[in-house]
């Protein structure tokens, strides 16, 4: 099953390879991981998507609880959340397909930051499944450039990550 | 004194000071001049020069191990951190506080390829519990601190500590930071009592108990509950490899050890019970084979550990304890003595007569009458001439598992050995870190001609440090678990298992200053023996017994199998 994990780590030198570290000695899958400090600088924030049964999820948050500089870990699957994942994508816009195109960003809530003749770029945001929704929606020919940032996550209500 | 600023050399050197350090282990080099420097002008601890850096992790490691304090060896930067790590790995393995400063090159030269750089703090990463690079002079005592507590604290491990040589030289004020508060480390030590209460009465109800025991015994220091618990249950107990001596091995209660050559009584009691309680014992594959086989018969399990994530990790368990091992059998103890309940004693008496049973196949047993050396009888005679009282080290391999089958030990403390690593080269220098922490007690090595080699060097620290160790070589000319997994399973083509060209060991031991002695017949084992440890008692001897080539370690659960699929004599 796919799980959205939510840690915050000590903002040390070194961190972010101890959780990558984690995931490749032990064999999990990381399906995306994001990272950025937060509003407290001493601390970074980092979301994680990851797949496996039960048992594997359990063990991904027991040895993320065990690494040191690791502050807090949350399973955020475990109740409502959000989650948001921002692409950009460079696509052909040229001739008939241009107007087409312009109204496909609409429809997706998307904006467009760039033009040039021949091209647009685009920025969106969602759920990945959206996303993916979005590039399965276009002509596959007319995209040229995609980068995603991968799943950030944050609890619904009054879920609150603090420490 | 308070205001006068330090550099951060004589601040390694005195965080060690305030830490209560007496013997630190290690091997100088370009990028820990300066604290050797600082080292030379000391007199709080003693440092002992080994031959090679991975020995001193090992013997570090062990002086942790016989002692339970943090242990602590320093190496320089490069191939010394290299030669380091497989002691790292094998203390990590095996949950051994430790400390490991390790020298870098100055931070100005980090990242361009200097001479002797290595990215220590990347290589270790995995097979460390934590570690740090020491960018700042000002932040070196208090990082000395954090890595003595979380070696400690916890489920224990080895802490690296990366030093730059420019940090070594510059200068700040010292002061030793009494005590450590870190909001992403706050190991749970109080088990909760709700489940504590559970595991009790869920004691009470067992018709066909088990008490199976580990390295978190020891480490734990709680042989003494364990004892207490399984005598006022009358419950059979037994030890993994490295929970030896968690349960005095003499007592009619002890089924002996546990796992791939675990007794039979030991193994079919652990498969056949209805509740088991593991105490700091994480179900490894050397101990429960294949955990499908385990899970097939219906047993409830409570598992104690300090570690989270050792528990159903491995096996499913019904009564999880998350919590030092002492409190939380003190407070089981707690509860068992205060009600009025008491386990079923008919059922009870009928699961001891089916141990008994088991036990009476004497599955240890081998043949007393051959003409060669038995490797099993120099166990037996070791045990009956240091009274069970010698601290036992010893490499990995047959030698190994034999010294933990035969050699009754009694004591925590008492038997050092690699279990999770599997480091060969690592008895000899484990008994050095042994011999300098006790210098008054009794340190065999038991070992083979294939570990022994790997840190043969050893023999001259043993000389410079006037070590009285006594080294217990079963010479069978093979590398003998090798040789015994290519008989059973690989139609006993011998790939590589053989060394046709040992050294006379007996000319090299002398040519490091020691008593060589070699034995060839059972009835001179004793005699030599009797020898090392009476006539040659302050002096390294190196027996070299020359045993069965063909002798194997039995019984035998075959990789991946389940416990009752033993392979007996």
């Amino acid at each position: 099953m796919r799980h959205i994990i939510s840690l915050m780590m000590e903002n040390e030198a070194g961190a972010l390879s101890r959780v990558a570290g984690l995931f490749s000695a032990r064999g999990y899958n990381i399906e995306s991981l994001t990272v950025a400090p937060t509003e407290d600088a001493t601390l970074s924030r980092m979301t994680i998507v990851t797949r496996g049964s039960d048992d594997v999820i359990e063990q991904i948050t027991k040895q993320l609880n065990k690494l040191i500089d690791i502050v807090k870990v949350q399973d955020l699957t475990d109740g409502s959340h959000i989650e948001r994942e921002l692409m950009l994508v460079k696509v052909r816009a040229s001739g008939e397909i241009r107007e087409e195109m312009k109204r496909m960003v609409d429809i997706f809530r998307g904006h467009i930051l760039d033009v040039s003749d021949k091209t647009y770029t685009i920025e969106l945001t969602g759920p990945g499944t959206k996303l993916d929704a979005f590039l399965a929606a276009i002509d596959p020919a007319a995209i040229l450039e995609t980068v995603r940032t991968g799943a950030s996550g944050i609890g619904r209500g009054d879920r609150i990550m603090k420490i | 004194m308070a205001d006068m600023e330090l550099t951060g050399a004589e601040i390694v050197v005195r965080c060690l000071r305030d830490e209560g350090i007496k013997h630190v282990f290690g091997y100088p080099g370009g990028a820990v001049l300066n604290i050797y420097d600082e080292i030379y002008k000391q007199k709080d601890f003693e440092h002992i020069l080994v031959r090679h850096e991975q020995a001193a992790v090992h013997a570090a490691d062990a002086y942790s191990r016989s002692t339970g304090q943090v242990g602590v060896a320093i190496v320089t930067s490069g191939p010394g951190a290299t030669n380091a790590v497989t002691g790292i790995a094998t203390a990590y393995m095996d949950s051994i506080p430790m400390v490991v400063i390790t020298g870098q090159v100055p931070t100005a030269a980090i990242g361009q390829d200097a001479f002797q750089e290595v990215d220590t703090v990347g290589i270790t990463r995995p097979c460390v519990k934590h570690n740090f690079l020491v960018k700042d002079v000002k932040e070196l005592a208090s990082t000395i601190k954090k890595a003595f507590y979380i070696a400690a604290t916890g489920r224990p491990g080895p802490v690296v500590v990366d030093v730059p040589k420019d940090v070594t030289q510059h200068k700040c004020e010292y002061a030793y930071p009494k005590s450590v508060a870190m909001r992403s480390y706050n190991p749970t030590s109080k088990g909760h009592a709700g489940q504590i209460k559970k595991a009790a009465q869920m004691l009470l109800e067992a018709k066909r108990p088990m008490i199976y025991t580990g390295g978190g015994v020891v480490l734990g220091n709680a042989a003494g509950q364990v004892t207490e618990l399984a005598r006022l249950l009358g419950y059979p107990v037994t030890n993994t490899l490295m929970g030896l001596g968690g349960y005095p091995s003499p007592d009619p209660l002890f089924l002996g050890m546990l796992g791939m050559h675990g007794t039979i009584e030991a193994n079919m009691a652990m498969q056949h019970c209805d509740v088991l309680l593991a105490v700091g014992a994480r179900f490894d594959d050397r101990v429960v084979g294949n955990p499908k086989h385990f899970a097939k018969e219906a047993h409830r399990i409570i598992h104690i550990d300090v570690d989270p994530s050792s528990i159903s990790k491995r096996v499913r368990v019904d009564v999880p304890i998350v919590g030092e091992v002492t409190q939380v059998l003190d407070e089981i103890i707690k509860h068992l003595k205060s009600g009025t309940e008491k386990p079923d004693q008919q059922a009870l008496k009928a699961w001891w007569a089916q141990i008994e049973l088991w036990r009476s196949q004497d599955c240890l047993k081998y043949d007393r009458s051959a003409a060669v050396i038995k490797p099993q009888f120099v166990v037996e005679k070791l045990y009956e001439v240091t009274g069970g009282d010698a601290y036992v080290t010893s490499d990995v391999g047959q030698h190994q598992m034999w010294a933990a089958q035969y050699y009754k030990f009694a004591k925590p403390r008492r038997w050092i050995n690699s279990g999770g690593l599997g480091t060969m080269g690592f008895g000899l220098p484990a008994a050095m870190g042994v011999q300098m922490a006790h210098p008054g007690a009794v340190v065999a090595c038991i070992t083979g001609e294939g570990s022994i080699q790997m840190n043969i060097q050893e023999l001259s620290t043993c000389k410079e440090n006037k070590l009285p160790l006594k080294i217990i070589l079963l010479n069978n000319g093979y590398l003998g678990m090798v040789r015994q997994w290519q008989e059973f399973f690989y139609e006993e083509r011998y790939a590589e298992s053989y060394m046709s060209s040992l050294p006379d060991f007996v000319k090299l031991a002398e040519a490091y200053g020691h008593v060589g002695m070699m034995i060839e017949k059972p009835e001179d084992v004793e005699p030599a023996l009797r020898d090392a440890f009476g006539k040659y008692k302050d002096r390294l001897v190196f027996l070299n017994f020359l045993t069965d080539p063909r002798e194997n370690v039995f019984p035998m659960i075959p990789a991946g199998k389940g416990l009752s699929e033993m392979i007996l004599v």
